[in-house]
Formats: C-alpha cells, structure tokens, sequence
C-alpha cells in the first residue's frame, strides 16, 4: 500500500467556483454579502428595510435560498429590485454552483451590490464560500446570546454581526454586553451593529457600513 | 446535517484519485478543526453510508482533529483555545486571532495498485 499525500481542501470544487465568482465580481465591480443566520432571525426583513431604503437607480441584486417555497423572493421583489429565489430542494446550505447558476441570466456589469441570503441555518452554510467580500451573521435578541459559542464556526467567519430584534430586548433575558463578549472570542475581528428592524432602530448603520464598501452608482 | 454533501465530495475525489493513479484508495485521510462546522461522527456515517455496496469499498475514513488555536498579536505566543479563553494566556492581552481550527482538508489516501 502507498501513501499519498493530498494536501488541499475537502471542498476544493466549491472552493475553485467561488474563487471565479468572487474573480468575476471583482472585475465587474460587484460587491457580494453572504448573508447567515438561524431561520427566524429576520434575514429576510432586513433585506426588506434595505431594499426600501435604496432609492430606485441602485444597482443592487438578491439572492434568497431557501429550501422549499419562493415566498421570500416574493416578499423582495416587491421593491423593484432584481430577485432570484434559490429552492435547493433539501439541502441546507447554498454553494458557490447553485449562486453561479442562478446568477447566468444576469449582467454582472450591472450589479453593484449582490446580497445573498443563504437557507436558515446557524451550521451547514459555514462551510461553503459563495465567492462572497463580506460574512454577516444576524442574531436575534430572543435567541439567547450564547448562540456564539454554541455555532463558533459560523461566527468565526464573520466580518460583521447584526444584532437584530432590539426593540425587544425589554421583553426578553438577552444580556447584550455577554453577546457582544462571546463574539468578540470566537471572532476578535468582527464588527457589531445593533438594529431593529421593526422600529428601524441602527439602519442608517447598516447602510453605511454596506454603502462604504458597495459602489453606488445610479445610471 | 451538510455531512452527506461532504462526503460526496470526499468520494468525487477519491475517484479521481483512483483513475489517476489506476489503484484503489483503502483509505483517505483528512483533517478536521473543532470550528470547521463538520461532525466527524456525522460525516463518518454518511461516508459509509455512500461507500457502502459500491466499487469503492472497501474504504477506511481517518479522521485526524486540529484543535481550535488562536495566535497573540502583541507577543506572538500560540495557544490552543480551551472554554472559550481567546485572550493569550502569556501577556494577557485580548488581541488575538485564529491560527487554526477552520480546517476541512485532505491528508493523504492510500493506495493500492491494481
């Protein structure tokens, strides 16, 4: 018997499709947020609020996962922005093949800002790079703030983490310094931004941090 | 539960291992890191589960874990990361970042020339 040595990564192939995306978007000018959280944390709501707020000539696109149903891209298309919704038809994650596909009939030299919000899940999306600049990662305050330490691997991804649900914290036991603790130990780098969606509480922060990294050109 | 996922993965490349060398593979080593997101137990049963009955049996999974380190910024000291302690346990200091950890990678495989 003979040894082998294989050094590379177990998701190469996804890893290699993200690479072209990521490549593609660079050329393009495209700036691409993969968006990750449990289900029910309000991914879909902050798209929402986003979307509302981007006057009509923004060059902004979304792409939803989900694994049954086309209700979240109904929810988005409503703002007058490009929308594909992703079935994955089980699988609890999105990778770099299905954004690839889904992407084909678009012009990339059109988008400026690509959002994706990747299928609920706090475990299985952290493996798979969609070709992604930024990881954000939303928390809601009614889901206990140790969700860090119990899914490291996804918040040691993220670049920013969106603390959702804010208006709520007077009705819930969230400790919102013991949240922003176990973040800062999974991932020391990240950056945190409290909002709520409802009440429209830290948006204005949101938009910036995502308008001081997408291009914003109206044509 | 993205375990099968990766196990199909695991197993297109064993198959392009095989052709390309013109053997069987009887095992493929890989590492895993605590804050890779994969459960070795999981992924184990998916493995089997798909090697199982097929022209790649028979085939042994060897599952090596790296331990979630993180590196100090101010004094360079490595330390592996236990209860959540990311500060450096040498100066103190709470800047820090990962030095490993987030692996899901191959090793080697084993081969044998048929």
């Amino acid at each position: 018997m003979t040894r082998v040595p294989l050094e590379r990564k177990v998701l190469s192939e996804n890893d290699r499709l993200a690479a072209d995306l990521r490549q593609g978007f660079e050329r393009h000018g495209t700036w691409c947020v993969n968006l990750i959280s449990s289900p029910g944390s309000g991914k879909t709501m902050l798209l929402e609020r986003t979307l509302a707020s981007f006057a009509p000539g923004r060059r902004v696109a979304v792409l939803t996962g989900d694994i049954q149903t086309d209700n979240d891209a109904q929810r988005l298309a409503r703002y007058g922005f490009p929308v594909r919704q992703i079935t994955t038809g089980g699988a609890c994650h999105l990778d770099a093949r299905m954004v690839t596909t889904a992407l084909a009939e678009w012009q990339p030299d059109e988008i400026d800002l690509l959002l994706i919000e990747n299928v609920g899940n706090l475990v299985c999306p952290s493996s798979y790079d969609l070709g992604e600049e930024a990881r954000v990662v939303l928390l809601s305050v009614t889901e206990g703030e140790d969700k860090p330490l119990k899914y490291p691997a996804t918040f040691s991804r993220a670049d920013l983490v969106v603390l959702n649900k804010v208006d709520l914290l007077p009705y819930v036991p969230f400790r919102m310094d013991l949240a922003r603790e176990y973040i800062r130990r999974v991932q020391p780098d990240a950056e945190i931004v409290e909002v709520s969606c409802t009440t429209g509480a830290g948006l204005d922060i949101w938009r910036q941090w995502l308008d001081a990294r997408a291009g914003v050109h109206a044509h | 539960m993205h375990e099968m996922s990766i196990a199909g993965s695991m197993l297109e490349a064993v198959r392009a291992e095989s052709a390309r060398h013109n053997a069987h593979v009887m095992a493929v080593g890989v590492k895993i890191g605590e804050l890779s997101g994969v459960d070795s137990e999981s992924l184990r049963f998916c493995f089997d589960a798909l090697v199982q009955d097929t022209d790649l049996a028979p085939l042994a999974l060897e599952i090596e874990h790296l331990p979630w380190r993180h590196r100090c910024r101010q004094c360079a000291h490595a330390f592996a990361v236990e209860d959540y302690r990311t500060e450096c346990p040498q100066c103190g200091s709470p800047d820090t970042e990962m030095a490993s950890g987030q692996e899901l990678e191959f090793a080697y495989m084993e081969i044998e020339e048929t």
